[in-house]
């Protein structure tokens, strides 16, 4: 919309209206979820509220992965099409749509033993620490450590790029 | 004159606007990692650098009333995205003290699909407004703008004269303290644009400080009552309105 060229407002203020956007769509796909629960009830146990500060580790880190990529993107315009393809195979890549568990727990120890490369796609670790809970299974610490790792990495990556990078940002447009 | 501490001001020191040219190839992030690989494919990397605005050393302070002229390309728009700090320059210091709000292009941050009240708030919102005060200020904007029934309408809905209505009215309608216009104000339908330019004039009598770019002799009168005259990115005169007008007259005679 070119406000970037036309406000004197914070970058961050584009960040927000954009992880507003996305908590709000994600509010509305959570009612597939309240319905599935009243249709498959589960044994949710209170642990299980750890769903919520696990949410909020996601929106903290999509808060710096959109600062960064939206730095990085003004300045390299091909960056927007490659991190679509990124995107795309990594959605593919990441237990969403096939069961991590069932290879995991193969009788055939050669695919159990390859099912735990699976673990060094990032996305898997944010996954894991929401949907444990919300489908009522036990939380994992590692998953846990790797996401709080990629988080303070990550901020201190954007930082350091807004740090060098934010007032160039209007230049680029 | 007032003194530094004066609460409204801008004052800029050596103040350079720099901006690289990309081409499709520096813009590229493969063809940026492939050069620095594959070393002498790309052996003109550099990306050309135009001086936008060249060590500009200005002062304003509260109460001035600043109209910019010059021609095309002369940098009188970066100048007023320079003094609100959207670009930081690149060499030389900018600081800028109060509140800013721009106005270089009436529709930004319009949004189609919402109602004309909603876009009311937005617009003000984005012009450093609070939600309170633009509420307080919708039925002014409601009946300077005689859209009526038109504003719970979505935006889309509109015709181009209408937004710019909407647009212009809310614009007016802000308590700005630092006001920061672009030409292309002016553009409005004639029977519309008497009560539009006395809104303008109560609106620049309100703010605390005025920088107004534009090519129109009679606006510049209105409005402002000192100049500064930008040519290639330098400031070539600067004084009186009527000094200033006088001297750029007479250098396109």
């Amino acid at each position: 919309m070119g406000l970037i060229t036309h406000l004197p407002a914070p970058l961050s203020v584009h960040l927000y209206r954009l992880v507003w956007r996305q908590v709000l769509f994600f509010l509305h796909n959570l009612v597939v979820y309240v319905i599935m629960l009243f249709v498959f009830p589960q044994h949710l146990h209170w642990s299980d509220l750890s769903a919520i500060p696990a949410f909020v580790l996601l929106v903290l880190n999509g808060a710096w992965v959109a600062l960064l990529l939206g730095v990085v993107t003004t300045r390299f315009r091909d960056l927007t099409p490659i991190t679509q393809s990124v995107v795309q195979l990594a959605f593919f890549l990441t237990p969403i749509v096939w069961m991590y568990e069932t290879l995991l727990d193969s009788p055939n120890p050669a695919v159990a033993e390859r099912a735990r490369l699976a673990e060094l796609n990032p996305f898997l670790h944010y996954i894991e620490i929401l949907r444990r809970p919300m489908l009522g299974q036990p939380q994992e610490l590692r998953f846990w450590v790797v996401v709080l790792l990629l988080t303070v990495v990550g901020w201190a990556l954007t930082l350091f790029v807004l740090r060098r990078y934010r007032a160039r940002v209007s230049y680029w447009l | 004159m007032t003194s530094d501490t004066a609460r409204v001001g801008i004052s800029t020191e050596n103040a350079c606007v720099d901006f690289p040219i990309f081409d499709a190839k520096s813009r590229s992030l493969k063809k940026t990692v492939l050069g620095v690989v594959g070393g002498n494919i790309a052996s003109e990397s550099r990306v050309p650098i135009i001086e936008a605005l060249k060590e500009v050393t200005l002062t304003f302070t509260e109460g001035d009333r600043v109209g910019l002229v010059g021609h095309n390309g002369a940098g009188k728009s970066t100048l007023l995205r320079l003094l609100s700090g959207i670009y930081e320059p690149t060499r030389g210091t900018a600081e800028i003290r109060g509140r800013v709000a721009p106005v270089f292009d009436l529709g930004v941050g319009m949004d189609p699909e919402i109602s004309g009240y909603e876009n009311i708030l937005i617009r003000g919102l984005f012009l450093g407004m609070t939600r309170r005060q633009m509420q307080a200020r919708v039925d002014d904007i409601a009946e300077f703008t005689e859209l009526g029934d038109f504003l719970s309408l979505p935006l889309r809905t509109y015709s181009t004269g209408m937004r710019i209505r909407l647009a212009l009215g809310v614009v007016t309608s802000i308590d700005p303290e630092i006001l920061l216009l672009d030409e292309g104000i002016g553009a409005v339908d004639a029977a519309f644009l008497e009560r539009a330019r006395d809104r303008l004039a109560d609106l620049v009598k309100r703010s605390g400080l005025l920088v107004f770019a534009s090519h129109s002799e009679d606006f510049l009168r209105q409005l402002c009552d000192s100049a500064i005259w930008l040519e290639h990115g330098c400031v070539h005169a600067q004084g009186p309105l009527d000094d200033v007008l006088r001297q750029y007259a007479g250098s396109r005679a």
